[in-house]
């Protein structure tokens, strides 16, 4: 659920804000109705989820005792494999956003600027991991994790190949749009005609300027690191959802509430683009 | 890099201060020589440039005038290093830059669509340049806006580019482009963005500052008028080939080719027989432009302004349509071979459609092509 807000998130955080012509808008009791089905339909979960934490095994009415008994100091059996494991996220989306950065950015410019041909090859092999299922995408990278294991060792940061390539859909679909908003190529020949190196040409003129894709980008990436569980439990890394999962089973209460926790933070991640987006609009055009 | 300290023209009418890094502009005294020599570029199987050679003196504002995809940006990109070439040599004050990088060129460029950076303020943007050549903060701030100033913007360093109109962040663009007193600078059809007054008013600003700072420039543009108006010389291209490169008024008067006069200025084409070194056209007789023209049955370009109303005699035809521009009309008339021609009379003679008038043709000399199959006007 975490990866769709996140691509609807990108799209709003890059494209213009489009206001429907007089006429096709729904009425307001209309809008209301709209957002209220779907409001309740969300919210059904988290709120059960939520009463669900704070209900008193024993006597069944509410407390706040779950909550004291999981963040208790000397809950470790609970506390340390998921900090542990909220840690190794942690470290996953640094190193997966510094791939996002470092690989696909420069890529992705290197197409429009020099190969615009490769764009649309570039953009269906981008796009290719959406369709992979995670548990197919394991099976295939196996045999290539054993290699990375005897190279690079088996620590959690090496999650970050395999999560370069799930986060690669979304982190193109940001970066891609905000690229179609500037005349990206314009502005590097003017920069170049102004002698900028290509270095100082994407650090000065292009990377401010697709600074809202690549906030995007990389907002995504943690939403959707923080979020993995498949690749990381079938490569046998401990991350923030195995985690959650080994928790659930000494205290199902623990589960819920970093489950909770997490969907809030990311929650924010998402609110943080939309924000940054309408700072971006809120531009007037030329 | 060093500092010119000789006293010249130059140092007198210079309103940017010197950089310290520009040996170049030192070495030329005012200006740099540009050079095409037989330079060659292919697009895959297309070739755009035919051996294209041209020589800029420095100082000198030349124009490559020609349609679309005639090859004249292509040849100006080449020169800023945009395009490699593929064959012969571009030279800038006499050193062949073809495997210089763009930004070690030392030029300075304005282009079509509106280029200014959109995260930086106005005077970030003309600073951009200098910055890149490691000069200091205050001092970029302080030189951008002199050079603002220049193209009188000043007033509006603290704004953003969208803040701008188009015509305003043209003239920051030509302020950003001029600011690092770069060896030549290229415009590559800055104004065809621009609505008709503001095109007007920053074309001849464009000249104004181009004198005033004596800096080569190259000057891209399909709007024969624009090129008329500020070359010292044109280039016409076609198909990538240079047809004829003169002042504008060689062009106008002299073209070289039938190419040139129908692209150069209004020309009607009307049927003639070349014989005994002159051109008959209807009754009259009319001295050629080129004497080694072959004889037979030709195509004559002519000019509005060399085909008058008169009274009696000419050659009989009806009024098409008649417009007043000014200071004088333009009237397309039909001759009774329905060739149809323009022209150009002073504003008080009066015509209506379908009059009957009589026209004949001023001595001037006229540029002829073998007749082909159906003439246009």
């Amino acid at each position: 659920m975490s990866a769709a807000l996140a691509t609807d998130a990108a799209a709003s955080a890059v494209a213009a804000p489009r206001k429907p012509a007089r006429g096709l808008e729904p009425a307001r009791g209309t809008r209301w109705a709209i957002g209220l089905t779907v409001g309740i339909l969300f919210a059904i979960p988290l709120v059960a989820t939520l009463l669900y934490t704070f209900r008193d095994p024993l006597t069944g009415g509410l407390s706040a005792a779950n909550w004291v008994r999981v963040f208790d100091p000397g809950n470790t059996q609970v506390l340390t494999p998921i900090w542990t494991g909220l840690g190794n996220s942690l470290v996953l989306a640094v190193v997966t956003v510094a791939i996002v950065l470092v690989v696909l950015l420069p890529t992705m410019i290197l197409i429009e600027l020099r190969y615009p041909r490769l764009g649309s090859a570039f953009e269906f092999v981008a796009l290719l991991p959406i369709s992979i299922p995670a548990i197919v995408l394991v099976v295939g990278l196996a045999p290539i994790y054993l290699q990375i294991g005897r190279a690079l060792g088996t620590g959690a940061w090496t999650l970050a190949f395999a999560y370069g390539i799930t986060v690669l859909p979304f982190a193109y679909r940001s970066i891609r749009a905000s690229i179609g908003a500037v005349d990206l190529k314009t502005l590097a020949e003017a920069a170049r005609s102004l002698g900028a190196s290509w270095i100082e040409v994407i650090v000065h003129v292009l990377v401010p300027n697709l600074r809202q894709g690549l906030l995007a980008a990389s907002l995504i990436s943690v939403a959707v690191v923080l979020g993995e569980f498949t690749i990381a439990s079938l490569l046998n890394r401990q991350v923030l959802q195995t985690a959650l999962v080994v928790a659930n089973k000494i205290d199902p209460y623990a589960s819920a509430i970093f489950t909770l926790l997490s969907l809030l933070f990311v929650f924010l991640l998402l609110l943080a683009i939309s924000r940054a987006a309408r700072s971006r609009t809120g531009r007037t055009p030329s | 890099m060093t500092t010119t300290d000789t006293p010249s023209a130059g140092e007198a009418i210079r309103a940017l201060p010197r950089t310290s890094d520009n040996s170049l502009l030192a070495d030329a005294g005012e200006g740099t020589r540009v050079e095409f020599r037989g330079v060659l570029k292919d697009y895959g199987p297309t070739r755009v440039l035919h051996d294209f050679t041209l020589d800029i003196a420095p100082g000198e504002f030349v124009s490559l005038l020609g349609p679309s995809g005639c090859g004249k940006t292509t040849a100006l990109r080449v020169l800023a290093g945009l395009e490699p070439s593929s064959g012969g040599a571009v030279l800038l004050g006499g050193r062949d830059v073809s495997g210089i990088p763009t930004n070690r060129r030392d030029i300075g460029m304005v282009f079509q669509s509106y280029s200014l950076f959109p995260h930086l303020r106005v005077v970030d943007n003309v600073a951009f340049g200098l910055r890149r050549r490691r000069v200091a903060k205050r001092d970029a701030a302080e030189r951008a806006h002199d050079a603002l100033a220049l193209v009188g913007l000043g007033h509006l360093s603290a704004r953003y580019p969208h803040q701008l109109s188009g015509g305003q962040q043209q003239r920051v663009a030509l302020a950003r482009a001029l600011v690092t007193e770069p060896r030549v600078l290229l415009l590559d059809e800055p104004l065809s963005a621009l609505d008709a007054k503001v095109r007007v008013q920053l074309r001849d600003e464009i000249r104004r500052i181009q004198l005033r700072l004596g800096i080569t420039t190259v000057f891209v543009t399909h709007d024969q008028e624009e090129a008329l108006a500020v070359s010292d010389r044109i280039a016409v291209m076609n198909a990538g080939r240079i047809e004829q490169v003169g002042t504008p008024e060689d062009l106008y008067l002299r073209p070289a080719s039938p190419g040139v006069a129908a692209f150069v200025g209004v020309s009607s084409v009307v049927p003639g027989v070349v014989r005994a070194g002159e051109v008959h056209v209807w009754s009259e007789r009319l001295p050629l432009q080129a004497a080694t023209a072959a004889e037979g049955p030709v195509e004559v370009f002519v000019r509005p302004e060399n085909v008058r109303l008169v009274g009696a005699g000419g050659v009989p035809s009806t009024v098409q349509e008649s417009t007043f521009l000014g200071s004088f009309r333009r009237t397309l008339v039909r001759t009774g071979d329905g060739t149809l021609l323009t022209v150009q009379h002073a504003a008080t003679e009066r015509v209506e459609y379908d009059d009957v008038v009589r026209i004949a043709f001023t001595e001037a000399p006229v540029v002829v092509r073998p007749r082909a199959l159906g003439s246009a006007t």
